[in-house]
């Protein structure tokens, strides 16, 4: 298994603008997205990263500049080394990025996903609807201005709409979100519960 | 070979072929002892819902066994597992397409409340959209609770006035 930082240094001779980028594990580059497909392409066909695991996005917060960061996670499965290249979008308001659909097909569907969490659009993308919401749903639930809960909003089919005559509604946190407790022996003990329960739907919120 | 008690029950020769009872009692004999479920099976409370009908739970003891796949030929929806938006449109279509009389069974917290997912994607209770005739809680349900609401809703079926509702109508 050959070291996987040779792959880096090879990267940065043919691309200035590759830098390191803090990683815990894996080698990890950060990308301009001017060169992105570029880097992208040679990682492929020149040092043999054929495999894309993942694509990720990430929303840094309102205001942040970049706010937002895709990251491809590639692997080798020759020298079975992991690569993590990490691009954010110039544009905060329409963030874009080049697709990488057509280097590994597998991209299709982890772009569709990011587009559709975070409002990231792939350029030359062939197909970029959204994968887990329904197409006409108006937000992008994963970025950091969008409160968990939801925000009303009429369910896909009209049809349906006009029968119910219900949509979405946010939902009553109280007290949550509801997250497990780790390291509990008792099964009761670890169930989802609210982390603040002084409050619920009869009971306001102290200070409120 | 004819037992000693034979003549206490119903003897065709002296009744006649005729048998009498109210409507209601014999509507809702028949609703309740052969009500076929409509799985509508969307997480893991569907797999309780398996074991609920396979041999060791044996819903068949119930006339509930039939799952048919097909809102056509069912009488009760068993809504078991999380109902997300996206496929709430497609639980109310279904139950739409189910014939008269029908009723629904919410199981587990999920289908009842929302469950834990107090999220943006997530239905807050299927009776949201649905009417829903019995609910049972758990995380999942026990495949005794899901028995106990079956029976819960046959007691249901069994008072309500079926003949006066079938001739008003």
């Amino acid at each position: 298994m050959p070291p996987s930082p040779d792959a880096v240094a090879a990267l940065k001779v043919g691309w200035a603008g590759v830098t390191d980028r803090a990683s815990l594990d894996h080698p990890a580059v950060d990308v301009p997205a001017a060169d992105l497909l570029g880097v992208l392409g040679s990682l492929k066909s020149l040092q043999g990263f054929d495999m894309l695991t993942d694509v990720a996005g990430v929303d840094w917060g309102v205001g942040a500049r970049p706010r937002f960061t895709v990251v491809y996670h590639l692997f080798s499965t020759t020298t079975h080394a992991y690569l993590r290249v990490a691009s954010s979008c110039p544009d905060d308001a329409a963030p874009q990025l080049p697709s990488a659909a057509a280097l590994w097909p597998g991209a299709d569907w982890h772009e569709r996903e990011a587009f559709d969490m975070f409002g990231i659009r792939f350029a030359g993308h062939p197909d970029l609807r959204r994968i887990i919401m329904w197409d006409g749903y108006p937000y992008h639930p994963l970025r950091k201005d969008f409160p968990l809960a939801g925000i009303e909003t009429p369910l896909p089919d009209a049809e349906i709409t006009a029968e119910v005559k219900v949509g979405l509604i946010a939902a009553p946190m109280a007290g949550g979100p509801f997250v497990a407790a780790a390291g509990q022996m008792n099964m009761g003990d670890a169930e989802p519960r609210a982390k603040d329960e002084s409050w619920n739907e009869r009971r306001p919120k102290p200070g409120t | 070979m004819v037992s000693a008690n034979a003549e206490l029950a119903y003897n065709s020769k002296i009744e006649g072929d005729v048998v009498v009872s109210r409507a209601d009692a014999v509507i809702n004999w028949i609703r309740t002892s052969s009500m076929w479920p409509m799985p509508m099976g969307l997480a893991c409370c569907a797999i309780e819902l398996m074991a609920v009908g396979a041999s060791r739970f044996d819903l068949a003891r119930f006339g509930a066994e039939v799952m048919r796949f097909s809102p056509r030929q069912a009488d009760v929806m068993i809504v078991s597992g999380t109902v997300t938006y996206k496929m709430a449109s497609a639980v109310r279509r279904i139950y739409d397409q189910m014939c008269e009389p029908k009723w629904v069974i919410a199981m587990g917290a999920c289908a009842s409340t929302g469950g834990m997912y107090r999220s943006y994607a997530v239905l807050q209770g299927v009776d949201r959209i649905l009417p829903v005739d019995v609910y049972v809680s758990g995380c999942p349900p026990r495949p005794e609770a899901l028995l106990d609401a079956l029976i819960k809703l046959q007691e249901k079926v069994k008072r309500e006035p079926s003949a006066s509702k079938l001739l008003t109508a």
